[in-house]
């Protein structure tokens, strides 16, 4: 049997289309199948994981299976007692999975691990965030069957975005109105063909005609300082290029799948390359799992250093945890080096980024503020963010260890 | 003392600015608060108004504005 990778091939997307149309007629009468929704997830799960990628749909059942288990187990719990060393316990469970997956390439010579899957990070996030808004007791009514579709539903299940099970379960509890149907319906079907244009035109071009040409004239290039040369600057923004055109192009059928289902999944980018400092890069970039470590793990870890008063001044607080927020991205990406060095630049930009907005609120008057400085800021940004996407490539590895 | 004007002491604290002339401005978009202005907004608003609100329960676009905040705040307390 044949295996697709999500969206990867115009076969993928026939079939889409064929399976979304009694969906599509069905939305658009005020009905929604549970049965037929439930039925095409089935089936576009077992394209992914079927045929001669098997063992991660067996990974991927008992994974279900197990966080099922602990967050269903945890809601139960949560109803009488609420103790702080079981939700931290709780959550270690969740993610041990996903750690063990992440570690193993790096202790046993880039081997993956058998209990890995194509999206098992996306997952991974979905049920941790539901674990610990149980916790916080803003969700209450945890349901077995929503926590089921939230987590396989297909559109967005190997690479996100990443949605959340409170914002999820009131778009699949109801049926949008016609009017907003045919809206939602428009907007699905132009992302997708926007999709197309990012991914098989410009990441194609990016990636696959001009990535490899640079890298080996980089690679022949070596000798210099640093082993850099032209070749890997041009390399640089044709990665970035590429990065950004390949997972907005796939954002955007994911998004638009979604919508054609009456979702309304959160987009994952919006313009990120003419944000004004690094700060606002991140709420353009790959936005819902920014979004996520700030809900998750930025605001929380500041909110506990507070209420422990574990530093004295708000600033250094803040600073500590850029760095440790980005780390965690860091590693979460794969524990190589270059990862965890991107992570680790992220986290200081965006302490010097605060530390500039602090200087410039208390020289108000005496910075000029204006057209230019506006097109210098977004320069430098972008630049900034390449470079950064350099060292997260792996090229710099590549020159320096091969 | 009451909820609206204690509110508007803790953002004015907390951005440095008086906030009490542009009630429907988007406090995130105008950059005087980030997520580490709304945890000490929680944690200001639980020590001095005892309203408890946990971080999940912090979406953005509910509180983005005074007035918004205020409203926020008298619902919960």
């Amino acid at each position: 049997m044949l295996t697709f990778e999500p969206y990867g091939n115009p076969t993928y997307f026939a079939l889409l289309g064929v399976a979304l149309l009694p969906l599509m007629i069905g939305l658009l009468y005020g009905k929604r199948s549970r049965l037929y929704e439930t039925l095409i997830s089935i089936f576009f799960l077992v394209l992914t994981f079927g045929g001669s990628k098997w063992t991660q749909g067996v990974a991927l059942i008992i994974y279900i299976l197990y966080e099922v288990g602990l967050t269903w187990g945890y809601a139960v719990y949560r109803r009488h007692k609420n103790s702080g060393p079981f939700f931290y316990l709780m959550v270690i469970l969740a993610i041990a999975p996903l750690t063990i997956v992440k570690v193993t390439p790096a202790v046993e010579n880039g081997q993956s691990s058998l209990i890995g899957f194509l999206g098992i990070s996306y997952l991974t996030f979905r049920a941790v965030q539901t674990i610990m808004e149980t916790r916080d007791g803003t969700l209450k009514n945890y349901n077995l069957m929503t926590f089921l579709q939230f987590m396989l539903f297909f559109p967005t299940i190997s690479s996100g975005p990443i949605d959340r099970y409170r914002r999820f379960e009131k778009d699949y509890r109801s049926v949008p109105s016609r009017e907003q149907y045919l809206g939602m319906l428009q907007k699905g079907i132009r992302y997708i063909f926007v999709g197309f244009l990012y991914k098989f035109v410009l990441a194609y071009y990016f990636g696959t005609m001009l990535m490899p040409k640079l890298q080996l004239m980089a690679m022949h290039s070596r000798g210099g300082f640093l082993d850099l040369s032209w070749p890997v600057v041009g390399y640089m923004y044709a990665y970035s290029a590429d990065l950004f055109f390949d997972f907005a192009g796939y954002s955007l059928f994911a998004v638009g799948t979604s919508y054609i289902m009456g979702i309304a999944t959160p987009m994952n980018f919006n313009q990120p390359w003419r944000s004004p400092n690094i700060k606002d890069f991140w709420n353009r970039w790959h936005i819902t799992l920014s979004f996520w470590f700030r809900d998750f793990i930025y605001m929380r870890l500041v909110f506990w250093f507070m209420k422990h008063k574990i530093f004295k001044k708000p600033t250094t607080t803040a600073n500590v945890t850029y760095i440790i927020n980005m780390l965690v991205m860091g590693f979460w990406h794969g524990v190589t080096w270059y990862y965890i060095a991107y992570g680790l630049f992220h986290g200081v930009a965006l302490m010097v980024n605060d530390m500039w907005l602090r200087y410039k609120k208390k020289h108000r008057k005496s910075i000029p503020h204006n057209g230019f400085t506006q097109v210098f800021a977004i320069f430098l940004t972008a630049n900034l963010v390449c470079f950064s996407f350099l060292i997260f490539s792996g090229l710099l590895n590549k020159l320096w260890f091969n | 003392m009451d909820i609206k004007e204690t509110v508007l002491e803790i953002l004015n604290d907390l951005t440095g600015n008086d906030v009490s002339g542009a009630m429907d401005d988007n406090l995130f978009d105008s950059g005087l608060l980030d997520s580490m202005g709304s945890v000490q907004l929680l944690l200001q608003l639980q020590s001095e108004l005892d309203v408890t609100v946990p971080v999940s329960e912090f979406e953005r676009s509910e509180w983005d504005t005074p007035n918004k905040i205020i409203a926020k705040v008298e619902s919960l307390a």
